[in-house]
């Protein structure tokens, strides 16, 4: 039977061993990584921008969908706890060549890999490789599908934490395509958890999920109604390329109606912050005197994901250490 | 149970030491390190009176470990904080408790990461004599022999005092 992810990503003393998704995890887990994150920001400040602690261990980046931001960040963060760093880009690799994943992945594993960063079109992909491919690897979701983007969300979280006190007071609207974002929903799950009192979501009817209020989000049709007052905006991308004809009349019109511009910034607060995951599309979710302007905090976003990313590569390679001797004990 | 120091006595003891340790080595401009937690107590007692007008960072050796295949990630990292230039200083290394060498080793990684001092002293305010590397402090509080299964800490910061704790492992 298949387990909860919040099952398969703990061990048995409640550490993070796999990073699948935001989902099922404590307050204080998300706390304690953006905690271990704050203390990797300063890493990436000194001279030697490295430390030994992931020495002699070897991290896959498995890429079955392109990427940039994600994979670069992900393999410097790797190259500065000091581990070898394997990229592959399958989606030019081996799967044209009829592998299955499975197959893939078992090559990889036999290659003694002690973590998978796995990034796939498919929903629930890095959840069926911890569960049924590899679960003595450390396994982390890079974004799958239209599912989760937990290492995203982290840093946007970290992004917060830096500039705000804490969650507890904030208004954060998110704004875009809901439907096809991982990172939106990565996000809700996140701020709920870390207590975010007012979380809005602010897209046309099309282009939002069925069943959104689970999350305890407000929906916002109008974006002029939604960001009155936020203390944050988070925009997404447009996704173009997932993008059922149909969703939206026209990108002219997408901007015009949620676009993010000085004239609509004016109706948050006057020091809100402005976040996007990237990589932005000028002109159409985001005008470009905005992504650019004083209150973006888009490029840090950059500096802060390579620190959340060594935090959860840690603290991944920390849990399935301590499984394992809590296996040999049990033998 | 063996009767533990007090720490103010030690304290006064060691700076007086300091004091004349850097007036021989004419070590006029030096920083101030501490080990957290108890090293950074002992540290900016040291720093008030011996440099008050020295710089003074913490180290948080945690990312420079040499058990994290066995132990992991400790739960709670600090972040370090070296307020000045590692390049050429004379650093003043201090931690609470001496015991396997093990954490100034890392100490002093981590610190080379940060550029090449001119000269690190060690300064502990205990030395528990169960050493497994070539490691002895410049400037010492006390030296104790503990029984096995026995550790001693540091508490604080005000007051601070040694306790003697039993072991987990």
């Amino acid at each position: 039977m298949s387990q909860t992810p919040q099952h398969l990503q703990l061990n048995h003393q409640g550490q993070l061993r796999h990073f699948l998704t935001i989902e099922g995890l404590s307050r204080e887990l998300l706390t304690e990584l953006l905690d271990t994150a704050d203390s990797f920001l300063e890493v990436g400040e000194r001279a030697v921008k490295k430390v030994p602690l992931l020495r002699g261990k070897t991290v896959c980046n498995v890429f079955f969908e392109n990427s940039t931001r994600t994979l670069t960040t992900f393999e410097l963060a790797a190259k500065r706890l000091s581990a070898d760093v394997l990229n592959l880009n399958i989606s030019t690799s081996s799967t044209s060549k009829g592998e299955t994943l499975y197959d893939t992945l078992q090559n990889l594993e036999a290659m003694a890999a002690d973590m998978f960063v796995v990034r796939h079109s498919d929903s629930g992909a890095a959840h069926f490789i911890a569960e049924h491919v590899c679960p003595q690897v450390a396994v982390i979701n890079a974004g799958d599908g239209n599912h989760a983007h937990p290492t995203q969300a982290m840093l946007d979280m970290l992004t917060i934490r830096r500039h705000r006190d804490d969650f507890e007071n904030l208004s954060v609207a998110i704004v875009g395509d809901i439907l096809h974002s991982r990172v939106a929903r990565s996000n809700m799950q996140a701020l709920k958890t870390l207590g975010c009192p007012d979380i809005r979501v602010i897209a046309p009817r099309t282009l939002l999920p069925e069943g959104i209020e689970q999350y305890g989000v407000r929906v916002f049709n109008d974006l002029r109604v939604g960001l009155r007052g936020v203390d944050v905006v988070i925009m997404l991308r447009l996704q173009r390329e997932r993008m059922q004809s149909g969703l939206l009349p026209s990108e002219g019109e997408f901007y015009r109606l949620y676009g993010l511009t000085r004239e609509t910034l004016a109706l948050a607060k006057p020091d809100a912050l402005v976040m996007h995951p990237g990589p932005i599309n000028r002109g159409v979710e985001i005008e470009s005197e905005v992504a650019d302007g004083p209150q973006s905090v888009i490029l840090k976003q950059v500096t802060y994901g390579i620190a959340v990313r060594m935090a959860v590569m840690s603290m991944a390679m920390t849990g399935q250490t301590t499984q394992r001797q809590l296996n040999q004990e049990a033998n | 149970m063996s009767a533990l120091p007090e720490v103010g006595p030690l304290l006064q003891q060691m700076a007086n030491q300091l004091s004349r340790y850097l007036k021989e080595r004419q070590i006029e401009d030096p920083a101030f390190v501490g080990i957290h937690t108890g090293g950074v107590w002992v540290a900016e007692a040291l720093h008030q009176q011996v440099a008050p007008e020295a710089p003074m960072g913490t180290l948080d050796i945690a990312f420079y470990r040499d058990d994290f295949e066995q132990n992991g990630l400790p739960p709670s990292v600090r972040t370090s904080d070296l307020p000045f230039t590692v390049e050429g200083r004379h650093l003043i290394l201090v931690d609470d408790v001496l015991m396997t060498g093990r954490t100034i080793r890392a100490a002093l990684n981590e610190l080379f990461d940060y550029g090449r001092p001119a000269s690190v002293t060690l300064v502990t305010l205990l030395d528990i004599e169960a050493r497994q590397l070539p490691v002895r402090a410049d400037i010492l509080g006390a030296s104790l022999a503990l029984p096995a299964g026995q550790r001693v800490k540091l508490t604080g910061p005000s007051p601070l005092k040694l306790t003697l704790n039993t072991a987990t492992h």
